[in-house]
């Protein structure tokens, strides 16, 4: 830790804004916790402060992640641990930055700054409380991403979940409350596996750090490690809960899709978060071969990722609505990830990252635009079965509530907007379909390459794996192909659609960031690539864990 | 000691498992209630079953491990009792919620037929 205090007056200014740089890990988790704190003293008459007071934090985050980025980005093994108060690990609760959680927080940070944007347009103002509930699910989200510590990591993920809840139910209506009901009695259950499974790890690891966990468990006794392979076992069924993996994956579609459209964009990032354990879990037991805990959990992801990826591609074919198009593409990608992991090859995974970026993007703006397409054909659009009939929390929430946002209107009406509605259809149907030229040719290619190139004794696990993510780029394409026709080419009663410019900009915020990542692809497949490589061999990031002195 | 407990959790997450499947929001509350009571008691038993053993250390002087439980299970269950209480509580809303809105108390929103 830096002490401050100590540092000579005399230095540069510069040096002085660099000594505060250790406390950046930090920072993606006291921020929007603050923020939202604050909030929540505010009323919610002053809207349009607080929507400049989140967009400000979020565009914060944004900033706060890319500097972590450049800052693991610049060494080989580039890690930086954070000890909360100070306590050495593996006593203390540790943040730990590497390559891996430095690209979720810079997705998080940048879906979330697109979906608030998109909210504070209109959505935000249908239930009270929008903004800190949407805060507090990014600070869960950042949490779970950072942390290095096992119970940590349920604080977090009950944080997030909690701030789910909230948004979920954002808007209130019958269809919404009746999803929350069975995603809150679904995600209790899965925090209680959790909970198991972490009792049973401490009762034989007797600690916490996830590193620590990793190296007592290479030399357990028989009987211990049986223990530990059923904690976690539990555990794993908690995050493959999370991370949507079939056969556990059926409250997504029916939670997903009738969320409010900036909610269920940002609610795509949550399955990444369970895959995102699931890789950490692999990634740093296959440190510690004597553990078995690769051998054990790889066929299980594998299997069940693969099985995950046909589940949605189904669920793609039997669509016809895009919000839930998007979800079960939200499977696609979870399953994809979660398959990627269990090959334990580099390649592969360093592939699935680049397309899970690419896609988690892009499913984001396919929920935002789900809404503003219903606005071509206003007689058709779904009347508000779904939508506000009373509110949740209604104490100081007096105005009846609505949909058309009138007169709270921010930003200006778009020339084209039913153009614009089109092309930006066009470029997220290519990256979720993994169609040339964007990015989820490139990823999908990369993960079916890295499958195939195993050698000459391919696992026929390999070629299921390769065959069902080439045909989940069928199933996504058709069913995108469909409802395209549906919204645009369709002869009947069309307005022009008015888009106005706030709505417009998270899309073209995300679209445009699927777009440079095409033509930027070589810096962040090399990035991607290193990280797989350091994955690999966490040898450093256990070391700078456990070992990273004052 | 170990038998009695083990049963005793075994039986409270048996009835929370039985409750949580049941088609009525309030007997899945109640089947959560259960269930969370089962997991923060099978949390607390993970340091080791003791009897006269303090958590807290009586003495700064030289004390001897042997005579401690482990804290650390006792922190863990009281930081899981806040977070699973409060989630109860939310649930309970949203069931009031669903009830008003639904006009039934069956889980789907709707009775089977």
């Amino acid at each position: 830790m830096v002490d401050l205090t100590s540092r000579g007056i005399g230095g540069p200014i510069t040096s002085q804004l660099v000594d505060l740089t250790p406390h950046l890990p930090v920072l993606p988790i006291v921020l929007p916790l603050a923020v939202a704190g604050f909030m929540l003293l505010l009323e919610e008459r002053r809207r349009i402060f607080k929507a400049g007071l989140g967009a400000a934090t979020m565009a914060a985050l944004v900033l706060a992640s890319f500097v972590l980025l450049n800052a693991v980005a610049g060494e080989a093994d580039g890690v930086i641990v954070y000890r909360l108060g100070d306590w050495p690990a593996p006593f203390g609760i540790v943040l730990v930055v590497d390559r891996l959680a430095a690209l979720m927080l810079m997705v998080t940070s940048l879906l979330g700054l697109a979906s608030f944007l998109f909210a504070v347009s209109g959505w935000a103002i249908v239930s009270p409380r929008f903004h800190s509930l949407f805060l507090l699910l990014v600070m869960g989200i950042n949490g779970a991403f950072l942390t290095g510590d096992l119970f940590n990591l349920y604080v977090f993920f009950e944080v997030l979940l909690a701030g789910s809840y909230g948004l979920l139910l954002h808007g209130s209506g019958r269809a919404r409350v009746k999803a929350g009901l069975q995603y809150i009695a679904v995600n209790l259950g899965s925090s209680m596996l959790f909970l198991i499974g972490c009792g049973l790890i401490y009762a034989v690891t007797g600690t916490l750090n996830m590193v620590d966990i990793m190296r007592v468990a290479a030399d357990l006794s028989t009987h211990d490690a049986t223990l530990f392979r059923a904690g976690l076992a539990v555990l794993s069924v908690a995050f493959l809960t999370k991370a949507g993996v079939w056969p556990l994956s059926f409250w997504l579609p029916v939670a997903y899709p009738v969320a409010t459209p900036p909610v269920s964009a940002m609610f795509v990032i949550m399955t990444k978060v369970g895959a995102y354990v699931l890789l950490r879990t692999v990634a740093l037991a296959s440190g510690v071969p004597e553990t078995g805990v690769v051998e054990f959990l790889s066929p299980w992801l594998l299997y069940g990722g693969i099985a995950t990826v046909v589940f949605g591609s189904m669920g793609l074919l039997a669509s016809s609505h895009l919000p839930r198009i998007a979800s079960y593409a939200t499977l696609v990608t979870a399953g994809t990830l979660v398959a990627a992991v269990g090959t334990s090859d580099q390649r592969v995974i360093s592939g699935a990252l680049y397309y899970m970026i690419g896609s988690t993007l892009a499913t984001g703006a396919a929920f935002l635009l789900a809404e503003l397409i219903t606005r071509l054909r206003p007689a058709e659009a779904p009347q508000a079965a779904d939508a506000a009939v009373e509110p949740v929390f209604g104490d100081d929430y007096e105005t009846s509530l609505q949909t058309d946002f009138e007169g709270y209107e921010v930003g200006i009406a778009i020339p084209a907007g039913t153009a614009m509605l089109g092309g930006a259809f066009v470029v997220a149907a290519l990256v979720l379909a993994g169609l040339p030229p964007l990015s989820g040719f490139l990823g999908k290619f990369a993960i079916v390459s890295g499958v195939l190139s195993g050698g000459p004794e391919l696992s026929w696990a390999a070629w299921v794996l390769a065959g069902v993510v080439l045909f989940s780029g069928l199933a996504t394409l058709i069913a995108l192909m469909r409802k395209g026709i549906d919204a645009f080419w369709r002869p009947g009663e069309e307005t022009v659609a008015e888009v106005r410019s706030l709505e417009a900009l998270p899309i073209g915020i995300l679209l445009a960031l699927c777009v440079a990542l095409t033509l930027f692809a070589a810096p962040v497949v090399t990035y991607l690539d290193a990280t797989g490589a350091y994955l690999a061999n966490p040898v450093e990031y256990a070391k700078n864990v456990l070992e990273f002195g004052p | 000691m170990e038998l009695v407990t083990a049963v005793g959790i075994g039986v409270v997450a048996a009835a929370g498992v039985w409750l949580v499947l049941r088609p009525r929001t309030f007997q899945v509350i109640l089947g959560m209630s259960l269930l969370t009571y089962a997991v923060n008691a099978f949390l607390l038993t993970m340091g080791g079953l003791r009897v006269g053993a303090p958590p807290v250390l009586e003495s700064v002087v030289a004390p001897d491990p042997a005579e401690y439980v482990d804290p650390l299970p006792e922190g863990l269950v009281l930081t899981s009792i806040v977070i699973s209480f409060s989630m109860t509580a939310l649930y309970l809303v949203v069931l009031l919620t669903s009830r008003g809105l639904t006009g039934t108390d069956h889980v789907d929103g709707e009775e089977s037929p």
